[in-house]
């Protein structure tokens, strides 16, 4: 890999970047959700949703950019990916839709009906999206059948293959120990020793999935570790991946849960840097006539887009940078509910 | 029904409920900034009741508007893939700045907004307020600037791919943002937001006084309503006649087909009402003769292109814009009708107790909405044939690879779930309207806490029998304090 990057690199690598922070921040979120029928009575549950309520929304628009920057860079990977998954973004977008009004209204009104009803939508939709994004992730990295006019020529069903369906499990399993992590730090008394109970039992299935993933992507996605034999100084960040992962049980067991809540931060991160080492420079696999694959350089806008945009993330990111840190200190530390609150 | 139509349909349904939303965002948004504005300038705890209220109210649209907007964001890859080939690195740019700039401004702010009263100063709240506000403009700015390329696109050329296919790349970024078209359809689209905002707080706040409830609350509501109801009428009439001068120079079938205009060169009527016959080429209706030559031109005898040389396959379908234009139109001469008459009786001082026109108000409520969604039918249909004005066809656009009956099934979806939303929020809604703003709060000396200090609040009583409602359970009670100000 040379250092020198050309525009398609630099856009592959931003456009990382906004869903490397989708996963990190929607991530906890999501994991709240899917832990959400788990805590008890109303007050709890009131406790989950507000705290992710001042930052969920905010955490959505790093998917909804990260979206509109595939689109802008690479077009014709957008087209295909989402074309191609027809069902899959359609019931992904279903649930983001429950999500988006469960939390909103669910303490509206107060009739329990009312309450467990969109408890149970928030709590669905929630493991359902991480689901949908783990199979995408998995079928992308293992490629998926494409035409040469690179249209994608598989079908539903092929996409629940058994490996994307791991990488989907995994995910679930990622975000709820993140979104456990998150709940102990804004909690306090019996949810927040609930949410470590969570935490205790998370981390070894997480880490039980993440060995999974690893060998058996080794045999059946080979293509993710052809970089380590070419450029050996690579193999530093399957391995600070791994030394992050399991730092996660480690601080979680020290009671230090700040500091696992970064490692978890750090494991997605690392997580979602192998994926793109090992992808890059493809954007979709094809499977089985690996030339219609998709790549930085045949799915990319001109140059003069590419560069134009580069500009508009250039003025915009730190001004996105400033609100996320401003809004995540005004809102740190333990929830209180207020006549304010979700 | 083939798979055009359907992914068609499936964009004006999705398309069509979403844009309930984003106007009452914006229009609501620009009053909380008054609102806030009033109570950082007087102090009167009234205007932060008010603003507390109607933030509660926003929260809930913006929600809807929020998980319906992705589906928007989404559907350009899923059902419009060739589209999204052809345009993507024109219209995807507008969509990511759209992200960058706006997005992450107004769901930053709308936390603070909700949830900061007790944790941010004053002034902070009102700058978050204002900042949510400019969110929501700013990301009207990014989806019209994409829209107006496609109605008039310029800074562009197309160009021939590697893969073989045809596309269109920026050539000037700024000619793309500043088509010919965005300033008029921008101005156009931000007055209609502001008369949605400002005629819902109009109808709520005539409910809260034909019901003599919450008046002091409701007559304050209403006069700050009413001042940005007229302006942004009136604001219609001008950004209104500026676009269809701009629609008669870039874009002449589609004037042609607002008016059933056939005739290849003659000077164009402007028909109050009427219906058009598409075989015959003729308009049946009451027309002030010449008069669109006149607006148009000002010379009510120069010669308007007509419909007739235009080939049958490149025509919009006339009938539906002409119905949807002058639908439009007659709402939006209504809208101004009731603004100006609100602004009469508010100088007579009537305004609080003339009944009938406080009844008026209420169904008016609906009046912007529809003269929004008639508005974007007009700009949507007139373009046709056309997905990008002379440059890419609508059935072109769509997605090789995604089958009508997998369209079908995500329209019924689609159908039962925005139902669903419908009956939600209008419950949420109108209960909340029902339940009224909160109830004064104690003058116990000044109260603002510094960042990060939340006040101590009683906690609910734990156990899901006991939820504790977030809004007053009395709504009888009538909360105002001493009239604060009455009439002007």
């Amino acid at each position: 890999m040379s250092l020198s990057m050309d525009l398609q690199t630099l856009w592959f690598f931003l456009v990382g970047i906004l869903l490397t922070g989708y996963a990190v921040l929607d991530g906890f979120d999501l994991g709240v959700g899917s832990l959400h029928l788990f805590s008890k009575g109303d007050e709890e549950r009131r406790i989950m949703l507000n705290s992710i309520g001042p930052v969920w929304d905010g955490n959505e628009v790093w998917l909804v950019t990260g979206g509109g920057a595939l689109f802008a860079a690479f077009p014709e990977a957008y087209a295909t990916v989402f074309s191609g998954f027809y069902l899959a973004f359609m019931l992904f977008v279903f649930a983001l839709i429950f999500r988006a009004v469960a939390i909103e209204f669910r303490s509206k009104r107060p009739m329990l009906w009312w309450r467990r009803a969109w408890d149970a939508a928030f709590s669905v939709s929630s493991l359902l999206a991480g689901l949908l994004l783990g199979v995408a992730l998995g079928n992308v990295a293992l490629g998926v059948p494409l035409s040469a006019d690179r249209e994608f020529a598989g079908s539903f069903v092929g996409l629940l293959n058994p490996f994307a369906l791991l990488v989907g499990v995994t995910t679930v399993v990622l975000f709820a120990m993140h979104g456990s992590l998150w709940v102990v730090m804004k909690t306090e008394g019996d949810l927040e020793k609930r949410a470590q109970g969570w935490a205790r039992r998370l981390v070894w299935v997480f880490l039980a999935c993440y060995l999974a993933i690893a060998v058996t992507s080794f045999f059946l996605v080979p293509a993710l570790w052809e970089p380590y034999g070419r450029q050996p100084l690579l193999w530093a960040l399957p391995l600070l991946t791994l030394l992050a992962a399991s730092n996660v049980p480690r601080e979680v067991y020290r009671g230090r849960y700040p500091r696992a809540f970064l490692s978890s931060c750090a494991t997605i991160i690392g997580l979602l840097g192998l994926f793109g080492v090992g992808m890059y420079p493809r954007m979709v696999g094809s499977a089985p006539n690996p030339e219609h694959s998709l790549t930085i350089y045949n799915a990319s806008s001109s140059p003069k887009t590419l560069t134009v945009m580069l500009i508009i993330a250039a003025i915009g990111m730190p001004l996105v940078l400033t609100y996320t840190i401003t809004i995540y200190r005004i809102f740190r530390g333990k929830v209180r509910l207020t006549k304010d609150s979700y | 029904m083939d798979s055009i139509f359907l992914a068609r349909l499936q964009f004006a349904l999705t398309v069509s409920f979403h844009y309930i939303f984003p106007p009452l965002s914006m229009g609501l948004g620009l009053l909380l900034v008054f609102m806030e504005g009033l109570w950082l300038k007087t102090g009167d705890p009234l205007y932060r009741r008010m603003a507390r209220f109607w933030v509660k109210i926003f929260a809930a649209v913006f929600a809807v508007g929020v998980a319906t907007g992705i589906v928007m964001e989404f559907q350009f890859g899923t059902n419009w893939a060739t589209y999204s080939r052809f345009v993507g690195d024109v219209f995807g740019s507008a969509l990511a700045a759209e992200g960058i700039f706006a997005f992450f401004l107004e769901s930053g702010f709308l936390a603070v907004v909700l949830f900061g009263w007790d944790r941010v100063s004053k002034g902070w709240h009102f700058f978050a307020t204002v900042m949510l506000c400019l969110g929501a403009h700013l990301s009207a700015l990014w989806i019209i600037v994409a829209n107006s390329w496609q109605q008039t696109p310029q800074g562009h050329h197309v160009v021939m791919t590697a893969g073989g296919t045809l596309r269109a790349e920026i050539t000037d970024f700024w000619q793309v943002v500043w088509n010919p078209s965005t300033f008029d359809r921008l101005s156009h689209t931000l007055m209609g937001a502001w008369q949605t905002g400002a005629f819902m707080v109009l109808a709520v706040s005539a409910y809260y006084l034909l019901r003599r409830r919450h008046e002091a609350f409701a007559r304050a509501s209403m006069k700050i309503a009413l001042v940005v109801a007229a302006v942004a009428s009136l604001g219609q009439l001008a950004t209104g006649h500026s676009s269809a001068h701009g629609v008669a120079r870039n874009q002449p079938v589609k004037l042609a087909a607002m008016e059933g205009h056939y005739a290849a060169s003659a000077p164009g009527d402007l028909y109050l009402f009427g219906w058009v016959d598409e075989k015959k080429g003729t308009v049946t209706g009451v027309k002030i003769p010449k008069l669109l030559s006149a607006m148009v031109h000002f010379d009510p005898q120069k010669p308007i292109p007509g419909l007739s040389p235009v080939a049958p396959e490149d025509r919009p379908p006339v009938q539906w814009v002409f119905q949807a234009y002058h639908g439009m139109v007659a709402i939006g001469m209504g809208l101004i009708g009731v603004s100006l008459l609100g602004l009469l009786l508010w100088w007579r001082r009537r305004l609080f107790s003339t009944r009938w026109f406080l009844f008026l108000l209420l169904p008016t409520v609906l009046g912007p909405q529809l003269a929004n969604q008639l508005g974007w039918f007009t700009a949507e249909w007139g373009r046709q044939p056309w997905v990008v004005q002379g440059l890419l066809r609508t059935e072109q656009g769509i997605s090789k690879t995604v089958t009508a009956p997998e369209i079908l099934g995500t329209i019924v979806i689609f159908v039962l779930v925005y139902l669903l939303l419908t009956l939600v929020f209008l419950h949420v809604v109108i209960e909340k309207i029902r339940s009224g703003p909160e109830e004064p709060e104690p003058v116990t000396g000044p109260r603002e806490p510094g960042p990060g200090a939340a006040p101590e609040e009683p906690r609910p009583a734990h156990g899901a029998k006991n939820p504790t409602p977030d809004s007053n359970p009395d709504p009888e009670s009538d909360s105002d304090p001493a009239p604060a100000g009455g009439e002007p």
